[in-house]
């Protein structure tokens, strides 16, 4: 298999430019991704400052509805208020320790780039965040986040001026500033070594579910559930459980439909293509040309996904299937009612399908859902959608 | 020996190497900036397909990009754009697109009708030698020239894979970064020209960036064989879409100044 392939997806499609740089940061992934001073020092991080482990919760309401087991991993816990910073906190050190001088990164929604001003702040490393005038717009308060803790936010003007465009001028940024500046992309997507190097940093999550599910089940869980935008939390409760017979249910953004066009779901939906310095499943026209995506969760708002992803989709390991904004919306409520857990849209996702699917289900069959954060960023938006509070 | 290594055999100065988007501001419009710019005197015209996130691109292009694609742009127009320039050209062509334009058309097909609608070469921005197996193949096979780029951060081993894989002349990138007219020249160039010319034979044209005649005149001093320009023109294209009269003077005028700077 060729270097830093998912069976025929990955790869680095990239300029010229940029890869001196993958090669450097490949180089000091491999090398400080084994050095007990990196090692030690990310997990101090983790535990002192980001709070792992995060719990994994019993849902006594839920679980009673649903007629099974339902657990949640509770990312909506972890500093910053989702699992983006297990990534930003591993890939800062990384920065720092290859002696760069400044961290640049795109968002969506703007959590990753609330993350990431978290790691750029902590460690004392200057960052500035690529973000699409329409999610600016949509997402206010993480603008306000990220300025508050020093992160200058930078419009992007260009194509459809959402997460997409963002990667694409982080990439240009990059490419113009290898020597200096790390580029801190915020999923399992992009050009190897990203790929590998993100899971590796959200590896954590299903690596503390399989110990705490052990402890209090004495026995592996039947099925996982995440959502799926560039699939970065998926792969990281996923990763761990890969060998093991345990169902693993990846949700993507249905938006208004499947048929509708609507949507942000690539592995559903799409076809191999390549974006962003991958191979993977991407929503394409017919000439590949890259088509613009809807989810009401800012984070699914994505036309390409994880290669990871797009491999197990192939070999089967893995269900990817899709919930429309309509059942997002009505999960996040149902979890809000019954269990006092706001969930974020994203993670919502994860919940609808459950909802949808449970009946499959037994009364002593273990479900684990990843809950990938938490829905404060999202009460605007929602109450918007219900017609004000 | 192709079309586009004849160009540099054949000089005694270097080769000008012009850039425009296909569909840039229309059909009609790219067909009267083409005309204007073989008539001023390119050695080599460089045709890009438009693509939705063009990357490696700066701003002037990117908006040809969407110009065109908000225009109508199509794979099979960027072929019929190719056969609009034959039709009256036989100057050298090499088509400058994104991977995934190739990789979801079918990599040897679009060889195929490359080749079938008179191009010459092939660069494809975002797709290093590590990932171009299957063009460098494709390209053989009909006989395209597969052209790569080097940068200032290639090293000298990743340089070596490079010029393996490049026939018919080496793109220098002259600086870090994204396409885009700059004011002043960078100084890389110069030391990239320098580094490359003793490991390899093949013709050396350096792009990003060039914008004057002074830029050509420094770079012909320095050693290169060709020089690229694209943004510099792409603006004249925007600047003066509405009057594509106008527009084909404005580039006339340019492309023969830059000309002149590469002589003497
Ligand atoms: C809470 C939350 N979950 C999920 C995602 C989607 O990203 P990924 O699929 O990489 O986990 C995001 C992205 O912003 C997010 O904020």
């Amino acid at each position: 298999m060729k270097k830093g392939r998912f069976g025929g997806f990955g790869g680095q499609f990239v300029s010229e430019a940029l890869m001196g740089a993958l090669g450097e940061l490949e180089e000091a992934f491999q090398g400080f991704g084994n050095d007990p001073a990196f090692l030690s020092s990310l997990e101090s991080y983790l535990a002192e400052f980001a709070g792992r482990p995060t719990p994994l919760t019993f849902c006594r309401n839920l679980s009673q509805d649903l007629g099974c087991r339902v657990y949640l991993k509770r990312e909506d816990l972890l500093h910053g208020g989702a699992h983006k910073l297990n990534n930003t906190l591993g890939q800062a050190l990384l920065a720092k320790f290859m002696g760069k001088k400044r961290l640049i990164a795109e968002t969506g929604a703007g959590q990753h780039g609330v993350a990431t001003a978290i790691a750029g702040a902590v460690l004392g490393l200057p960052v500035e965040v690529y973000m699409g005038e329409v999610d600016i717009e949509r997402q206010r308060p993480n603008v306000f986040r990220m300025e508050l803790m020093g992160a200058k936010v930078i419009p992007v003007s260009s194509g459809t001026r959402t997460l997409k465009d963002a990667v694409n001028e982080a990439l240009r940024d990059w490419a113009a500033s290898v020597g200096e500046t790390h580029y801190l992309l915020g999923s399992v997507v992009g050009p190897h070594p990203f790929p590998l190097m993100v899971r590796t940093f959200q590896s954590v999550i299903g690596k503390e579910t399989r110990a705490q599910i052990l402890e209090r089940e004495g026995r592996l869980p039947d099925a996982i559930l995440a959502c799926v935008g560039g699939g970065s939390n998926a792969i990281g409760i996923f990763h761990p459980f890969l060998q093991d017979s345990v169902r693993l249910i990846g949700v993507e953004a249905g938006g208004e439909g499947i048929e509708s066009g609507h949507h942000g779901a690539s592995l559903c939906a799409g076809s191999p293509g390549i974006l962003h310095g991958a191979l993977s499943y991407l929503l394409q026209d017919p000439d590949g040309q890259v088509l613009s995506t809807h989810s009401v969760a800012a984070g699914l708002d994505y036309p390409a996904v994880g290669p990871e992803h797009s491999m197990l989709k192939d070999t089967g390991r893995v269900e990817y299937t899709s919930v429309t904004d309509r059942e997002a919306l009505e999960a996040f409520a149902l979890l809000s009612r019954k269990e006092g857990i706001i969930p974020a849209l994203e993670s919502a996702h994860a919940i609808a399908r459950l909802a949808k699917m449970a009946g499959e289900f037994g009364r002593d069959d273990i479900v684990v859902v990843n809950l990938s954060g938490r829905g404060d960023k999202d009460l605007a938006e929602v109450a918007r959608l219900r017609g004000g509070i | 020996m192709t079309r586009i290594g004849e160009v540099f055999q054949t000089l005694d100065r270097p080769a000008f190497i012009a850039y425009l988007v296909a569909g840039d501001p229309d059909r009609a419009g790219f067909l009267a900036a083409a005309q204007a710019v073989i008539e001023g005197g390119a050695d080599i015209l460089e045709i890009g397909m438009p693509f939705s996130d063009p990357v490696a691109d700066g701003p002037t292009i990117q908006r040809a990009h969407t110009r065109a694609l908000a225009g109508g742009m199509t794979v099979d127009g960027f072929f019929d754009s190719i056969r609009d320039v034959r039709r009256f050209s036989e100057i050298p062509i090499l088509l400058m697109v994104y991977c995934n334009t190739v990789h979801r058309r079918g990599v040897e097909r679009f060889y195929r009708e490359a080749v079938a609608a008179g191009a010459d070469g092939m660069l494809i921005v975002d797709m290093p030698p590590e990932e171009g197996e299957r063009a460098v193949r494709a390209a053989r096979v009909t006989r395209l020239d597969q052209i790569f780029l080097a940068a200032p951060s290639t090293s000298d081993q990743r340089l070596e894979q490079v010029l393996q894989s490049t026939s018919g002349f080496l793109y220098l990138a002259s600086l870090l970064g994204v396409t885009g007219a700059r004011e002043r020249l960078s100084d890389e160039a110069g030391t990239l020209i320098r580094r490359v010319r003793p490991r390899t034979r093949l013709p050396l044209a350096v792009g990003f960036g060039i914008s004057r005649p002074e830029h050509a005149t420094a770079l012909r001093d320095a050693g290169a064989d060709g020089i690229i320009v694209g943004s510099a023109l792409v603006r004249l294209v925007e600047e003066h879409a509405r009057d594509p009269g106008h527009m084909a003077r404005e580039i006339h005028g340019f492309v023969t100044g830059m000309r002149g700077a590469l002589e003497g």
